[in-house]
């Protein structure tokens, strides 16, 4: 017994170990309530370029020694404001306009990392997360970033719910409709920003999709959605973090790797349950 | 139930609900609405009918004021669509994401955000006029049943729900009936009559031409121009048809007059009307 709470106990006796672990917790408890949005309006392709195309904003705000947070933010909400307007203005379809830009801002973030002599090393980093490099200032930064989104999406969950929805209903309501969307698209910029240093440019992706995905499979109402999104993901943080300590892997990847494991084991269950249910289900009369 | 006071859109006092004038809209260079005028008044159930790609979603969009026409105005009670939250839309039922994780009433309710207004939660005179507007369309055992488990005319019968919930004065509905079978349509129907009684008007666009001629007080029959506007009998001349079906139409002598074979629906599917 003690020797089982020692294992569990173990990995969190370095303080850097236990800011990792508060920093993955809170990516992996905002990322899926985002994501559920980001799942059910098919943003997926847009939430992975956004992801790389807040790199050179990192190097900027890394060269100049600001908080990496500030540059990304700037980056990604112009990004994400520019490709809305390449979108709506011109005849060119909003997945090209996102390839379009999110090539060219990847490029010039790598070209950025690669005039620096320590390219190796802080590439990895950003591509794939620094989740026990994660400091002090930063986890408060990542802390009121996380409560900032929680806090929007929660006081405009039925506004945010309608646009998802029924974009129709939402302009005949009268509803700020570009507002709206512009605003999920910064705190999209903002999510992918927090999750940044625990699982990196590159897996971001699987923070915001895959754990509301899995949901998805559980559950057919959209609080319970998100609720399942998050417990999943906090768990598949925790988890992570024990494959990366024990099984010494990079933490970021481990991560990822827990939540995928997730997903796949919820599909094969919910696959099976479904035939089964299929089989047995008499004929619905229609009406 | 019959008045309804508007406390909410910039309403005229005895305006008209619907006033259409010199309406034209364009897309990328084609006409698709050509200088439409009318009135449409109060409490009237009005069927939109006419060949594809004749215009009736754009009128309809137009009227929702989720499309900018080119030239001409829509007036809704007076005023400019663009105040009003009194304009209920019903989209085409294959525009809608069935498998979105929401439950009925969640949908009837989205009708009532924009009066519950910002940062406030529905309270239960809300819940209230969910549950009274399910009960209204026969829906109110299925409130907590996700909409994906829902047939085509429950559907329909949902959206209507969800109208009643905003309080609408103005319910436009979009080819509501295509693809019910007749209980369904019926029901649906029946429906509108009890939003007459209620004093709203009622727009459907339907390429049904019976039905439109049967069941609706007025009849508006398009083809990009207005071609007909008025009480069936009048409004579906065989003369009206001809000029909007044009060689699409087929006139088949019959005992009691003629027959009218149109060609132009959906699916490859007929409709026939007396004339």
């Amino acid at each position: 017994m003690d020797n089982l709470l020692g294992l569990l106990l173990n990995p969190f006796s370095h303080a850097f170990m236990l800011r990792g672990l508060w920093a993955a917790l809170l990516v992996g408890f905002v990322c899926p309530i985002l994501g559920t949005y980001v799942v059910l309006r098919g943003m997926s392709f847009f939430g992975d370029a956004l992801a790389h195309i807040i790199l050179p904003g990192v190097v900027i705000s890394f060269l100049l020694g600001w908080p990496i947070a500030i540059g990304a933010l700037l980056v990604g909400t112009l990004a994400a404001l520019g490709i809305g307007a390449i979108s709506q203005r011109t005849e060119i379809r909003e997945d090209a306009a996102i390839g379009v830009v999110f090539a060219g801002a990847f490029a010039l973030g790598v070209a950025l990392l690669s005039a620096q002599h320590s390219y190796a090393v802080d590439l990895t980093h950003i591509l794939f997360g620094d989740l026990l490099g994660v400091s002090g200032s930063d986890l408060i930064l990542l802390t009121a970033l996380g409560l900032g989104v929680l806090l929007t999406i929660f006081a405009l969950y039925k506004e945010f719910l309608v646009l998802s929805f029924d974009p129709v209903l939402a302009t005949t309501l009268r509803l700020p409709v570009r507002f709206l969307s512009n605003l999920l698209l910064v705190l999209l910029a903002v999510v992918i920003v927090i999750s940044l240093q625990a699982v990196g440019v590159a897996l971001v992706l699987a923070m915001l999709v895959t754990p509301a995905s899995t949901a998805r499979l559980l559950t057919r109402r959209l609080p319970y959605m998100m609720a399942g999104g998050a417990a999943i993901g906090m768990l598949s943080s925790l988890l992570g973090l024990y494959l990366s300590y024990y099984g010494d892997i990079a933490s970021g990847p481990a991560i990822v790797l827990v939540e995928t494991l997730i997903f796949t084991l919820v599909l094969a269950v919910v696959s099976r349950r479904k035939l089964r249910w299929l089989k047995a289900r008499p004929v619905r009369e229609g009406n | 139930m019959a008045k309804r006071i508007s406390r909410f859109g910039p309403h005229v006092s005895g305006a008209p609900p619907i006033v259409i004038e010199a309406l034209s809209v364009r897309y990328n260079g084609t006409l698709a609405l050509d200088d439409l005028q009318l009135e449409i008044p109060s409490g009237a159930r009005v069927a939109i009918v006419g060949p594809n790609g004749a215009g009736k979603t754009t009128l309809l969009k137009v009227i929702a004021g989720t499309l900018t026409p080119t030239t001409g105005q829509v007036s809704i009670f007076g005023r400019g669509p663009h105040g009003h939250v009194c304009i209920a839309y019903v989209p085409q039922r294959s525009q809608v994401d069935w498998s979105f994780p929401v439950t009925v009433q969640d949908v009837v309710m989205m009708g009532r955000i924009r009066k519950l207004g910002l940062f406030r939660w529905p309270r239960r005179s809300d819940w209230a006029l969910v549950s009274r507007s399910l009960e209204q369309v026969g829906m109110l055992r299925y409130r907590d049943h996700p909409i994906a488990e829902l047939s085509g005319g429950q559907q329909q019968r949902v959206f209507l729900a969800q109208a009643m919930a905003q309080e609408a004065e103005i319910v436009l509905l979009d080819e509501p009936l295509t693809g019910l079978d007749l209980p369904s349509q019926e029901a649906i129907l029946n429906l509108l009559d009890g939003l007459r009684e209620m004093g709203i008007t009622v727009l459907i666009a339907t390429h049904d031409l019976n039905l439109a001629g049967e069941r609706f007080d007025l009849v508006l029959l398009l083809n990009r121009g207005l071609i007909s506007f008025g009480p069936p009998a009048a409004a579906l001349s065989q003369k009206a048809l001809l000029e909007a079906y044009g060689g699409h139409l087929h006139v088949v002598p019959d005992a009691n007059g003629s027959i009218l074979l149109t060609d132009t629906c959906c699916d490859g599917e007929e409709v026939a009307t007396h004339g």
